[in-house]
């Protein structure tokens, strides 16, 4: 297999003629990882393709600088979020415009319907000139059509030369039949009476169906902009200024676009972070909810990342920044679910093929529809009924309903599940999660935290953990191992006071040892002590010989050649798991369990959450086959792995959910990005799925329900049994409420509540 | 029958017949890309009412920029969905917005307006 290559494009600063174009071309193609390079003169720029293992856009650079021609840093293109309010304000015109275009339609339809129902009424109709009044019906309707109407026939005229036929083409052939019909009832009345035909305008129904679907237009847009709140939430996210901490120590606000790598930043108390990087100095309490969706504030302290648009709560720090712009988080996260929302679900496929042929069809039904009219119907009424019919089949048809019954309820949910921190890739990854019936967890950093911690503290014989812990926490400071980590974490946290420890030496492989107090203080397995000559209390030895067997590592601790205690250490499982177990259980899902495991360890895990059915010693590439076995009878597997050495499975199971902090492999190979590690995202996630799928479905089904009674109704089907037909007006409203139902069925997925416990 | 439903029925046939073939089955725009001097493929698409050209054809492995112009403010058009690369993109009326991609499979992939109505295909050879 090749190496993936990267394209980068530079803009070349200094070049005076075509040969310096060709130098740099030379000096390009001559850095190592470099396939092929290639300046433009007349533009300024250099495309390389690279191998990003070999060359980076800095080594270019270098390359460039090397032939004694400068990089120009690009400005820094226009923000997501610019590009996102032009485009919003772009469509607040045209809604503002819509809206006036429907008041007057509505308008003017309102004083045509009155009007046109005169005729209905005898008396009426012996005092008025039904000629004078047909062209005041006509120029009242014709502001409608020419002003109101107008995008519907320029839009299908449009269309008609590209061999194109969209709603607007029912439309306007619906509307432009009824009015050129009236058109000529109006002006040239004796060429109907003579055949001994009524010169009958249909101006009210016009009027009305341009008013009526313009209603619709109004409403649609209207949702519509509701579906993409979220990422427009999400882009609103990002901080505007940054503190930044200049050489000389005094602090500027500088605009977001130009904090750069390496920027020493300050974010004081109620602050947004403005962009990712690490800890310097100080600590605090972080809001990351509209990351991650964790509700509580997460405590950093040097060394750990910060995220750019969270929200620092109580104390204040500094951090150097380590991603700006499109690296960040929060970018990688808008556009995953931009990425999302462009994705296509399979479940469509159907709808998009019915699409791809449905006007044309539907013209053509109505062209058949009024021919069948024309040659059934009595003479005298023929025409009419034809007419009618023809332009309520036109007119109830709805395309729209179909094209926006998935892809509405994607955008919603996507959307919704960044709320909660759960990143969809796409749309048929929704799809998969809403089929899983098995969900396989990775026992190590999913049920469990996947770090050691000390789970019991056994002070020996004359010894409290009072006065233990600090010595032990002492030794245990210097050393870098995890166990020890683990120690002094609880420490930490029952708040010991912290004790000088000289002479600190580690033993390989068996602990360390150390003076604190003057004490000699050792660490250690059990071997530590042996080789010390330190004998256990009968006690203390029992109490270890329990710990081993449950599955603990157990630290033995000696004070100046005398056992002083025990510690039990183990990888802890998290408060959520079980919980978020039982939920999945009770949504009907086999929870299955994975680990390396013994056993035993894995029976004792498994039964404190409550799975039934585990996989122990399983060596880490053999995870992919675990998913395979459970494929292989028959079940849809849901992969969760905390993307250390799991991308194979998670690639393997139907679908994958890489959590929290996963690295960047297991989220490019699973389907779902769990942004929390916690199982109650898996929970989050099936559970959105569902409802997205149950949304999609109701809407697909009332689309195609509705075109299908609705097309042969309004072609008269129940006329010969019932004597019923269906008024074009009717059809338009019912038309203009088909997709709006449609929008607002997604838009109740924007009150999806992940399950609480 | 008297000669104006035969009229009738014969028009309207007739009409069925030439929209099933005008929208099915007449032949389409085609269009192939222009390699820039960068190596990147190129096409100008005008979007009104449709695109033109409706059929793209595009050398598989090499990047592709797409130029949308919208050159109408009718709100059919005003989303493009090129679902196999999970493209959605907003277009601006009356201004051009670049689409960038990859295709590295051939084949055939559809672009759509958001509601599936605007059709064209990208052809990968």
């Amino acid at each position: 297999m090749e190496p993936t290559t990267k394209t980068e494009t530079l803009d070349i600063e200094g070049m005076t003629c075509a040969s310096c174009a060709s130098f740099v071309e030379k000096s390009l193609t001559r850095t190592p990882g470099v396939q092929r390079a290639v300046v433009n003169f007349a533009t300024e720029k250099a495309t390389v393709d690279y191998v990003p293992t070999q060359a980076s856009p800095a080594s270019l650079k270098e390359a460039v600088v090397n032939a004694g021609y400068g990089v120009v840093e690009r400005a820094p293109d226009t923000s997501a979020a610019d590009r996102q309010a032009e485009i919003d304000q772009q469509k607040a015109l045209a809604y503002q415009k819509l809206k006036r275009r429907f008041s007057v339609a509505v308008v003017l339809a309102l004083i045509i319907m009155p009007l046109s129902m005169l005729m209905l009424w005898p008396a009426m109709m012996a005092r008025v000139n039904m000629q004078a009044l047909n062209y005041v019906l006509l120029l009242l309707t014709l502001p409608v059509l020419l002003y109101s109407g107008r995008e519907f026939y320029v839009s299908a005229w449009n269309g008609f030369k590209h061999r194109a036929a969209n709603m607007d083409t029912l439309i306007a052939v619906g509307t432009g039949a009824a009015f050129l019909y009236s058109l000529a009832a109006t002006v040239v009345p004796d060429f109907f009476t003579r055949r001994g035909l009524m010169p009958e305008v249909y101006y009210d129904t016009t009027a009305t169906i341009i008013a009526l679907i313009l209603l619709g237009k109004v409403l649609e847009l209207r949702a519509k902009t509701q579906t993409s709140a979220a990422i427009r939430t999400l882009m609103g996210l990002q901080a505007k200024t940054a503190r930044v901490v200049r050489p000389g120590g005094q602090e500027v606000d500088v605009p977001i676009e130009q904090v750069q790598l390496g920027d020493l930043i300050v974010v004081r108390p109620g602050e947004k972070v403005a962009t990712d990087g690490l800890i310097e100095a100080g600590h605090s309490a972080v809001d990351e909810a509209m990351l991650t969706g964790e509700s509580l504030p997460v405590e950093k302290k040097e060394g750990d990342p910060v995220f750019g648009a969270t929200l620092n709560k109580t104390g204040s720090f500094r951090f150097r920044v380590t991603k700006v712009g499109a690296d960040t988080m929060l970018s990688q996260i808008v556009k995953l679910v931009e990425d999302a929302q462009g994705s296509r679900a399979p479940i469509q496929r159907l709808a998009d093929k019915v699409s791809a042929i449905f006007v044309p069809t539907v013209v053509v039904i109505a062209i058949l529809t009024f021919v069948l009219w024309f040659d059934l119907a009595p003479v005298e009424a023929r025409l009419p009924l034809a007419l009618v019919n023809f332009v309520a089949v036109l007119i109830i048809a709805c395309p729209c309903a179909l094209g926006l019954a998935t892809p509405t309820a994607i955008m919603v949910s996507t959307g919704k599940g960044a709320e909660h921190g759960v990143l969809v890739r796409n749309a048929e990854a929704l799809e998969k999660a809403y089929q899983v019936n098995t969900v396989l967890l990775d026992k190590t950093g999913t049920i469990t935290r996947g770090e050691p911690a000390v789970t019991d503290f056994i002070p020996g014989k004359g010894q409290s953990v009072g006065q233990l812990l600090p010595v032990v926490a002492a030794v245990e400071r210097q050393s870098e191992h995890p166990l020890a980590e683990a120690v002094v974490r609880y420490a930490d946290a029952h708040q010991a006071y912290s004790l000088p420890a000289t002479n600190f030496r580690a033993v390989e492989g068996k602990g360390a040892a150390a003076h604190v107090n003057g004490q000699v203080v050792l660490i250690g397995n059990f071997r530590l002590l042996e080789e010390a000559g330190v004998s256990l209390a009968p006690t203390l030895r029992r109490q270890a010989d329990e710990l081993l067997a449950q599955a603990k590592t157990v630290l033995y601790v000696a004070v100046d050649g005398q056992a002083a205690g025990v510690l039990g250490v183990a990888d802890t499982i998290r408060e959520t798991s079980a919980a978020a177990i039982q939920q999945l259980q009770r949504l009907g899902i086999e929870v299955v369990m994975m680990t390396g495991d013994n056993p035993q360890t894995a029976a004792q895990v498994a039964g404190q959450v409550g799975i039934k059915r585990y996989f122990a010693e399983v060596l880490p590439q053999d995870k992919a086959s675990k998913v395979k076995e459970l494929q292989a009878e028959g079940r849809v597997v849901a992969m969760v792995g905390d993307g250390i050495n799991d991308a194979p499975a998670l690639a393997q199971a139907d679908i994958g959910l890489a959590m929290g902090g996963g690295t960047d492999v297991a989220m490019e190979a699973a389907g779902i990005t769990l942004m929390r590690s916690d199982l109650q995202g898996v929970v989050t996630a099936i559970a959105l799925s569902r409802q997205t799928i149950r949304t999609i479905k109701q809407n697909l089904f009332f689309a195609f329900i509705y075109n299908t009674l609705g097309i042969p109704v309004a072609a008269g089907l129940l006329y010969p049994f019932f004597g019923l037909l269906l008024s074009p007006m009717l059809a338009a409203g019912a038309m203009a409420l088909s997709s709006v139902s449609v929008l607002t069925n997604s838009l109740r997925l924007r009150g999806f509540t992940p399950l609480k416990n | 029958m008297d000669t104006a439903e035969i009229i009738v029925t014969l028009s309207g046939l007739g009409l069925a017949a030439f929209v099933v073939w005008y929208f099915f089955f007449s032949a389409r725009q085609t269009a192939s890309a222009v390699s820039s001097s960068s190596g990147v493929q190129e096409v100008d698409i005008t979007v009104k009412g449709g695109y033109s050209p409706d059929v793209i054809e595009v050398e598989r492995g090499k990047p592709v920029q797409l130029s949308f112009y919208r050159d109408e403010e009718n709100s059919c058009s005003e989303e493009l969905l090129m679902p196999d690369f999970s493209i959605r993109r907003d277009l601006p009326a009356f201004k051009t917005t670049l689409v960038e991609l990859l295709p590295d499979k051939p084949g055939r992939f559809e672009f759509t307006c958001g509601m599936g109505m605007l059709r064209g295909s990208l052809v990968v050879k």
